[in-house]
């Protein structure tokens, strides 16, 4: 088998929604240059239906993959149903991910609630700051920023 | 187009090593041990093949013993020097920070074992110091073991002068020549080697096979244990095919040696002055102490393994150091060992040429690469502000 599906390397070639929003209602960046991985994303809210979204990626193959992945499943969805995108559900739309590349989808997961939680931050709006826990760092001890 | 550079990963089987090695996988297939003609006929193949490798490295035939490659070699070479140390009370091993993995982690066994491992800095250069070899010495120092040339950037490592230093200072010394063998002269007498590996299908032989000279005197532990094969030192019946194909390699290899490297020189030459004009890149290693066909460049602002996968779209087979395609989560231990960052280090591009490489090959590799690098930036979140200054740029 390859390294990658074919609806990864389709992605990677093809990424969906690529570039960025000047007038984005939330922008969410997350990973570092060091780790080889920074996802950034940006997102147009109207009516609390997002209904535009653009990413930028540097990374890897994979990293391209699942952030453009990640926009395609929350795009002209309400925000709250982008808060509750899985990395798991971005794997699955991929056909799946070598282990070693779960980390991927985790940051285009943890890009999507960035992005978000910009945009409740930026437009006042109240939230509980349990949903935006700092989650494990998908990088593990040897890379941290 | 089709293009391989990858040449320091592996190489093709060139058609001289094929067809020395087709009736081995065909009407001679006797075992060397049997002693009908069937099986001598094998046995005398497995002699001329030794005689063959040893006349190329300027060692004696008894000093030539058949592994399943480099990395076996590696191993045996390393553990034997480390027994003969431990039975004298010395167990101090010098090498390198940039060393292949069959070497580091042979070490770090050993190190579990209680033996004390010294590795050097190859510098920003990648080239080892003899200074530094002479400073690490101790009176219980029963090894030093340094590449011959690395295999992510190419560099060549003063083997001579370590040899003569450890001949005179009586510790055996071992080098990994995987990278230098059938391109690059080697003699173990001048260079006063002790212990040498090779693998051939780092030049134009099958996978799975490859050499351990070890001079007359040193006392090879087994690594695998069995049979009487190699002197009794390496068991399993011998891989004959591979080991014909190796030797007609070599032998090849060795004999065009000049015009190999000829040919080679002027296509490597074109790809650092070329690629050289990516705005924020850098070339890794000294170019005045290098094997002739590697290349190593990082290229700041994009990651390694995006930059492979798009290559290969474009028919260029390559490699990088980044941390995505070592399968690990840090970037190469080479690229870091020559003090980069690892911001740039996972930006790596590694081109490997070989003598079956062509000018247009290389003309193809230049008007592509420069236009993935570009792609890749633009599409990165923080390209604009490295270019803007916001962010500042490391090389």
């Amino acid at each position: 088998m390859a390294l990658y599906s074919d609806k990864v390397m389709d992605h990677f070639r093809n990424p969906r929604n690529l570039g960025k929003l000047d007038d984005a209602d939330g922008i969410g960046e997350v990973g570092n240059a060091k780790c080889g991985d920074i996802m950034r994303m940006y997102i147009k809210v109207d009516d609390g239906i997002i209904t535009d979204v653009k990413f930028n990626t540097f990374g890897c193959g994979s990293a391209i993959a699942t952030s453009s992945m990640a926009t395609e499943l929350i795009k002209g969805k309400p925000v709250e149903e982008a808060l509750e995108l899985s990395n798991k559900a971005v794997v699955e739309a991929l056909d799946g991910l070598p282990t070693h590349k779960i980390h991927c989808s985790v940051l285009a997961e943890e890009a999507v609630r960035a992005a978000v939680k910009d945009y409740y931050d930026k437009n006042g709006i109240a939230y509980d700051p349990e949903m935006f826990k700092e989650s494990d760092d998908p990088h593990g001890e040897s890379c941290e920023a | 187009m089709f293009v391989y550079a990858d040449n320091a990963a592996t190489t093709c089987v060139s058609k001289t090593a094929l067809d020395a090695m087709m009736p081995y996988l065909t009407d001679q297939y006797g075992n060397p041990s049997s002693l009908y003609a069937l099986g001598q006929r094998a046995k005398e193949a497995l002699d001329e093949s030794r005689e063959t490798i040893a006349r190329y490295i300027n060692a004696d035939p008894k000093e030539i013993y058949f592994t399943s490659g480099g990395s076996e070699a590696d191993n045996q070479a390393i553990v034997s020097a480390a027994r003969m140390g431990a039975r004298k009370g010395k167990k101090h091993i010098i090498s390198t920070q940039f060393e292949h993995h069959a070497v580091l982690h042979t070490l770090s066994r050993l190190e579990k074992e209680g033996y004390e491992v010294t590795l050097l800095d190859p510098h920003s250069d990648g080239v080892i110091r003899l200074e530094d070899v002479e400073n690490a010495l101790r009176d219980d120092t029963c090894l030093v073991t340094i590449m011959f040339a690395n295999n992510e950037i190419g560099t060549v490592q003063p083997i001579a002068e370590i040899g003569a230093l450890c001949r005179e200072r009586k510790v055996p010394f071992h080098t990994d020549a995987v990278q230098a063998a059938g391109h690059m002269p080697i003699d173990v007498k001048a260079m006063n080697i002790d212990m040498l590996s090779m693998s051939g299908h780092k030049f134009h032989a099958p996978k799975g096979v490859g050499i351990l000279y070890a001079k007359r005197g040193i006392v090879l532990t087994n690594i695998i244990e069995g049979g009487a094969q190699e002197r009794g030192k390496r068991a399993g019946t011998e891989n004959v095919a591979g080991i014909v194909a190796m030797a007609a390699a070599l032998k090849e290899s060795c004999d065009h040696m000049e015009e190999n490297t000829a040919k080679i020189i002027p296509m490597r030459d074109k790809l650092f002055a070329e690629l050289s004009k990516i705005p924020h890149s850098k070339i890794n290693g000294s170019l005045e102490h290098h094997v002739p066909g590697t290349v190593n460049m990082c290229f700041e602002g994009i990651e390694g393994e995006s930059l492979l996968l798009m290559l290969d779209d474009q028919g260029i087979c390559a490699s990088s150091g980044s941390a995505c395609t070592s399968g690990s989560l840090d970037p190469s231990h080479v690229l870091l060992s020559i003090g980069l960052p690892h911001e740039v280090a996972h930006g790596s591009l590694r081109l490997s040429i070989g003598e079956y490489n062509t000018m247009e090959q290389i003309d193809h590799i230049v008007e592509v690469v420069p236009k993935v690098v570009k792609y890749l930036r633009s599409i990165s979140p923080v390209w604009d502000e490295l270019e803007k200054g916001e962010l500042k740029h490391l090389i």
